[in-house]
């Protein structure tokens, strides 16, 4: 088998598993980085903008990637303005596009989120828009310039796991770009699952976060995206049907 | 007759008028024609794609090769399952008007080729009238108008008035002309057809060359493009087809598949079909072996062309494992089966693979009314003169339910 390298904003990853950096303690950001084998990490830039004390930057590992979201942003504004305050900090040209209009589910506004997406892309950024699995609004991401699709699983934080599977494997059958499964993914199992049907990489916070021991709840999903992903390399085997039918009731009429 | 290749134009060079667009899609297709290897795949690999909910490229390519031959029954049973899952118990009724069979092109294998002296003949409006009027008391909802292709004979604006007078009768016009610009798609939109039709014939450049020696048709890009730039202009859906026999019909089956693919990829609102005819006898042909000079004229003799073309005969199974691969790439996707086939054959794959069924055929022009005087010749012989009424009763027979329309032109 040849590498399997995660292209992602003109850069090469070996590491399928993005690392949320929010809900947990900021030391021990280090070793769950350490343990999940993440190259790619986000964090919200309304933390990094405060300074001082906690300032989430110090406590990310050198060599990461850094992947700072726009979340607080309630329309397309909004988040074009976190965005290139981001970059004026330092944090790159990535930046994860979550633009939320609705505090009980935090569910991502797709309409400003394609409105964002078009600005920040036109700007240069690696946009990588967050965003409800809707067919329609992918193929407008695209078109608005998306690094990559982030449809959700279930609402965020939520741990409730694959609520939107069917819908995530649509844009993965349809979508070129690649589609980077976040929120709501409970379990590495599930992680797992996902990276099976064709994902190109996982992102994952209060699932790790909220685990009795993070680092080792980290390592888990470590495993279990690369084990989901070298199934979906190597082709599922086919399931077998039950019953079979030795005789030719629909081809039996061929004369040659 | 432009039998020495180098007095013949370039075939891949557009001429003048013809419009070009931005698109990577030939170049997508042609490569995995070539790539395309049938006899690679086993019956494990087969047996992977059958088992599959979505089937991807490398599927169909399986599906398409002669490792699935065997699988040929469990490729039935699944497309069966898809088409019902897609269309129900439905089948769509249509008819094909051939309003003109003037044409500029030389296609050594087409019974309306230029240098083929067969009764030409086209309608003018006052005999197209009688001949809708004509189809339409038979029932028939959907029509799809046919030329010859001859821009000089049958120009844009004669093809308009010709769908205007369809909208009168029909509630959903096709039409099956040469390319166009896509500005002529437009127009022809608004005067009422929205589905297009074009068979690619081969998708194996060079034996298109050596097939379409003469005439607009010649250039084998933009015949290619054009199913896009009638979506640029409006259409509703597209139709794709290569004619089986002409070169080697896996490559060319999996072309037509992945033409349509990557136009749904790139249009997700355009609908897409594809019709599935093999290649069959024409009238009266002269030196069809090639020889330019030696070959006799017929007078009104049904030959043979397939061999004599250097091409292979597709067999009923061959043809029907291409419908269901298609049916199982493309589940979505409607397909039309031609007159060119049997009763026997239509009537098993309707419901199966196909989901349209054409019905009171007839190639000629002219033949639909008794009031229209002379006709014009067919293009090629048919194997299902059925008309509407046998046509229906068939697909009830089969428990299937017959539907003349379901579309509404806005």
């Amino acid at each position: 088998m040849g590498k399997d390298v995660f292209m992602l904003g003109g850069k090469e990853f070996s590491s399928r598993f993005i690392l949320g950096s929010g809900k947990y303690n900021v030391e021990l950001i280090q070793a769950a980085v350490e343990q999940a084998g993440a190259q790619i990490i986000t964090l919200a830039v309304r933390r990094a903008n405060s300074g001082g004390e906690g300032n989430i930057l110090d406590y990310i590992p050198k060599g990461v990637t850094l992947l700072p979201n726009t979340s607080g942003a309630r329309n397309a504004q909004e988040a074009v303005r976190i965005a290139r305050l981001s970059r004026e900090l330092g944090c790159g040209d990535f930046v994860k596009i979550e633009i939320m209009r609705d505090s009980k589910y935090l569910l991502p506004d797709n309409a400003e989120t394609v409105k964002a997406t078009d600005i920040l892309a036109k700007e240069g950024f690696v946009a990588l828009p967050y965003m409800y699995p809707d067919l329609n609004t992918a193929r407008d991401l695209v078109n608005a310039g998306a690094a990559a699709v982030m449809p959700l699983a279930a609402p965020i934080g939520s741990n409730k796991g694959l609520a939107t599977k069917e819908f995530i494997q649509i844009l993965i059958d349809e979508i070129e770009l690649p589609i980077i499964v976040d929120a709501g993914i409970g379990r590495p199992s599930q992680a797992c699952e996902v990276m099976e049907m064709g994902a190109a990489a996982v992102m994952a916070n209060t699932a790790i976060a909220t685990a009795g021991d993070i680092p080792q709840m980290a390592s888990a999903f470590k495993k279990a995206i690369e084990a989901g992903r070298e199934a979906y390399l190597s082709g599922l085997g086919r399931v077998r049907e039950k019953g079979g039918e030795a005789s030719s009731p629909l081809t039996g009429f061929l004369r040659d | 007759m432009q039998t020495d290749r180098r007095e013949r134009v370039n075939h891949m060079e557009y001429m003048e008028g013809m419009e070009q667009i931005e698109s990577d899609i030939l170049d997508k297709v042609i490569g995995a024609r070539s790539r395309y290897q049938a006899d690679s795949y086993s019956g494990q690999e087969v047996r992977a794609a059958l088992s599959h909910d979505n089937r991807s490229i490398e599927d169909f390519a399986a599906l398409l090769s002669p490792a699935a031959e065997p699988f040929l029954e469990e490729m039935a049973k699944k497309a069966k399952q898809e088409t019902e899952k897609h269309f129900g118990n439905s089948v769509y009724l249509f008819t094909p008007i051939y309003i003109s069979n003037y044409c500029e092109n030389y296609c050594i294998y087409c019974g309306f080729n230029c240098h083929n002296r067969i009764h030409r003949m086209k309608l003018n409006m006052e005999e197209m009238e009688k001949e809708m009027k004509a189809i339409a008391q038979s029932g028939l909802e959907e029509i799809l108008i046919l030329t010859g292709e001859s821009r000089e004979k049958s120009d844009v604006t004669y093809i308009g008035e010709a769908c205007k007078v369809a909208r009168k009768y029909f509630r959903m016009v096709g039409i099956e002309v040469y390319p166009m610009n896509s500005n002529e798609y437009a127009y022809l939109q608004k005067c009422g057809a929205d589905y297009v039709t074009v068979f690619q014939e081969t998708y194996d450049a060079d034996r298109y060359e050596g097939l379409h020696l003469a005439g607009h048709k010649r250039i084998f890009p933009y015949r290619f493009h054009a199913q896009e730039r009638a979506l640029k202009g409006g259409m509703r859906g597209v139709a794709f087809a290569a004619l089986l026999g002409l070169a080697d019909f896996r490559k060319d089956a999996f072309a037509t598949g992945l033409h349509a693919y990557y136009i749904q990829r790139k249009y997700p609102y355009a609908e897409i079909s594809f019709s599935c005819p093999r290649l069959r006898p024409i009238m009266e042909m002269e030196g069809i072996a090639g020889d330019g000079h030696g070959g006799q004229m017929k007078e009104k003799a049904v030959v043979p062309v397939v061999e004599p073309l250097g091409g292979k005969e597709v067999s009923e199974r061959e043809l029907m494992q291409i419908m269901c691969a298609y049916r199982l790439f493309l589940p979505f996707a409607g397909m039309t089966i031609s007159t060119r086939e049997r009763a026997g054959f239509r009537d098993h794959v309707i419901g199966v693979a196909a989901t349209k069924i054409s019905a009171g055929v007839s190639t000629g022009i002219g033949s639909h009314s008794e009031e229209v005087e002379g006709q014009g010749d067919n293009q090629f012989e048919i194997a299902d003169n059925r008309d509407v009424d046998e046509v229906t009763g068939a697909i009830r027979e089969q428990g299937l339910q017959p539907v003349m329309n379901d579309y509404v032109y806005v």
